[in-house]
């Protein structure tokens, strides 16, 4: 097994909670204090990724060729990476550009059944002769054989690695195991885990991915995520550091990040709400929640209804606009209903 | 009538469709029906309906000239890129189902008149189709749009391995499709995969950021446009607004396929494949039948 590689997200699923309005100066001083703290990567961006400015999913404060150019000026350790989702971003207008500012790796994400729309996108970074990583989204709705048939795809297009994204925290410690260890036996690059906290279980399904096979985790600083947020990555060193298992990370020095940078970007600490708790039990994106709240104080429904009916609708990341749909649907149910009570 | 006849290269999903939407069309018939598979599904259905195949692909075209006026392909990107030149000097009148772009992009509601004056038409993507339309509305009404967004959703199952492997010209044939008609003078185009079952009706969004949009205009332009739409694609309908937040307008769209080779949820493939009928049917009574 290889050393453990931390990827830090910090400033990429970070931007979810505060919708994509990172500031020139917390990209600067994050990275500036970031570079010697020994994470493998320090990702930058709209939570989406490249290209994911949008009205659909939220417009970035900064474009995304000015959060690269900042992060690229104040790193020089560690190298920087970029995120982007094949559909959202392309070659020509996004990803080109930002390996030309001088990005080092890039994860490249699909749903976790629809593997093979990454290959033109994997190709094109290895041509560059960069680092390349396939991401396997919402990877709770997909058994560990399905994953792997996914996983050997990425593999086969030339990826360094594939990362499992439990991106609606939705996963048991068990589902962890399973898959890490199914897709960790047949791989011949490296394994990771991506994890979201819905259920508190962010820092121990890391663990277990860990025990389970497991050379990467992609995690965030104080957990700044998304909907309930992330792996909390001081918290996973503390626990790594208990453990003895080796990383290159410097315990103190992430410990100063978490303190004196990441609290003051964060307008408020990450909290597992009841929403976001329902995410989790429906299986939905946790990046849906506040696109889901609004919905439901506008048409006036239960965002714990929208929820599960998100989930039993297997929507997934980027169809945003089904929110509404649904709202919709729930309202008029609603409507008829108080029609029927008199 | 007498009816003109049409040759079709590529037996896979989409042949297959224009093939049973020929059946029922009043000016054209398929004379030949190539691929590269001779015992694929697409060939035994033609063989059953009576009509001639080949497995030799366009050499079937190539080696009897005379079959047919107007081919179809519906083979992939790269080979379109072959095929073209070849059609091109036996002078058929060539409708490219492929992302190709070798051909004019072609909306059939905005541009057909000046498509049939061409040689090579490209039906640019299924998400184009969709959106350019409601996109020239929009612009129609506010020429002082500063933005639209197109977000089309589309089944997993009905997304072949053409798109998939082509989804980075999909997304970027889309926005420009966009941008050329409507002239808008900035867009973006989000393609989604959805794997959810049952498949997912193709479903798409038309963002627009518009000062003061004037509503009721909007929606008078875009309602028009879709009933010119549903001429040739039956089951194109607006099922949301467009509604007003602000200075955002939304406008959702479905189409509904027809069922005829296709399942019904695969909008995406007979909103093109109706569009590529239209076109040889204008061309067939205009440059033919007259």
């Amino acid at each position: 097994m290889g050393k453990l590689r931390l990827f830090d997200s910090t400033l990429r699923d970070g931007s979810h909670a505060i919708k994509h309005q990172l500031s020139a100066d917390n990209i600067e001083q994050y990275c500036r204090y970031a570079d010697n703290v020994g994470f493998h990567t320090i990702i930058v961006g709209h939570g989406n990724g490249l290209g994911a400015s949008s009205l659909q999913v939220g417009i970035s404060a900064l474009g995304d060729q000015q959060m690269i150019s900042i992060a690229r000026k104040n790193l020089t350790i560690t190298k920087l990476g970029v995120f982007m989702l094949p559909g959202f971003g392309t070659i020509q207008d996004d990803l080109k550009p930002a390996l030309d500012i001088g990005a080092d790796l890039v994860c490249i994400g699909t749903h976790c059944t629809e593997a093979d729309v990454a290959q033109q996108h994997i190709e094109y970074v290895k041509e560059r002769g960069k680092e390349v990583y396939g991401i396997l989204m919402m990877s709770h709705l997909a058994s560990p054989e399905k994953l792997l048939g996914e996983a050997l795809k990425m593999q086969s297009y030339g990826a360094n690695g594939v990362i499992l994204m439990d991106s609606a925290g939705a996963s048991t410690p068990r589902m962890v195991a399973e898959r890490i260890s199914k897709i960790a036996e047949s791989l011949t690059i490296g394994v990771g885990f991506h994890a979201h906290n819905n259920l508190g279980m962010a820092v121990a399904n890391s663990f277990h991915a860990i025990e389970a096979g497991a050379t990467i985790i992609d995690g965030t600083v104080r957990g700044f995520g998304a909907g309930a947020g992330n792996c909390a990555l001081e918290v996973l060193a503390g626990l790594l550091y208990k453990s003895d298992i080796r990383t290159d990370i410097d315990l103190y020095r992430i410990l100063d990040l978490s303190e004196k940078i990441v609290s003051k970007i964060m307008p408020k600490p990450q909290e597992i709400t009841s929403d976001s708790l329902m995410s989790g039990i429906a299986g939905v994106f946790s990046g849906f929640l506040p696109h889901v709240k609004k919905t439901a104080e506008e048409f006036d429904v239960d965002s714990r209804d929208i929820f599960l009916e998100l989930g039993k609708r297997k929507i997934v990341a980027g169809q945003e606009d089904m929110i509404v749909d649904v709202a919709l649907e729930l309202a008029n149910k609603k409507a008829k209903d108080q029609d029927l009570s008199f | 009538m007498k009816k003109v006849k049409v040759g079709i290269i590529g037996t896979g999903n989409i042949g297959i469709d224009l093939l049973i939407k020929i059946q029922r069309s009043k000016s054209l018939e398929c004379a030949i029906f190539t691929g590269r598979t001779p015992d694929s599904k697409g060939i035994k259905i033609a063989k059953d309906l009576g009509i001639r195949t080949s497995a030799d692909s366009i050499k079937a075209i190539e080696d009897d000239p005379k079959i047919c006026d107007i081919v179809f392909d519906a083979t992939s990107a790269r080979f379109h890129v072959k095929h073209a030149g070849i059609l091109d000097k036996l002078k058929k009148f060539t409708i490219d189902l492929t992302p190709s772009r070798v051909g004019k992009m072609c909306i059939p509601v905005l541009n057909i008149n000046e498509c049939l004056d061409v040689k090579n038409v490209n039906l640019v993507t299924c998400g184009g189709q969709a959106a350019t339309p409601i996109a020239y509305a929009i612009m129609q009404v506010h020429p002082d749009t500063r933005y639209i967004e197109v977000v089309a959703s589309i089944s997993s199952v009905s997304a072949g391995p053409g798109t998939r492997i082509n989804i980075d010209e999909y997304t970027q044939t889309t926005k420009d499709s966009i941008m050329s008609f409507s002239k808008v003078p900035a867009a973006k185009a989000i393609i989604i995969l959805n794997p959810a079952e049952p498949p997912i009706t193709m479903h798409n969004t038309i963002y627009a950021l518009i000062e003061n949009p004037r509503i009721q205009e909007l929606q008078h332009a875009i309602s028009a446009i879709a009933k010119k739409i549903r001429e040739y694609v039956p089951g194109y309908n607006v099922t949301l607004g467009p509604l007003k937040d602000k200075d955002r307008v939304t406008t959702m769209i479905e189409v509904v396929g027809r069922g005829d080779y296709l399942p019904k949820y695969s909008g995406n493939l007979d909103i093109i494949t109706c569009a590529a009928i239209k076109v040889a049917e204008e061309y067939a009574k205009k440059k033919l039948l007259k």
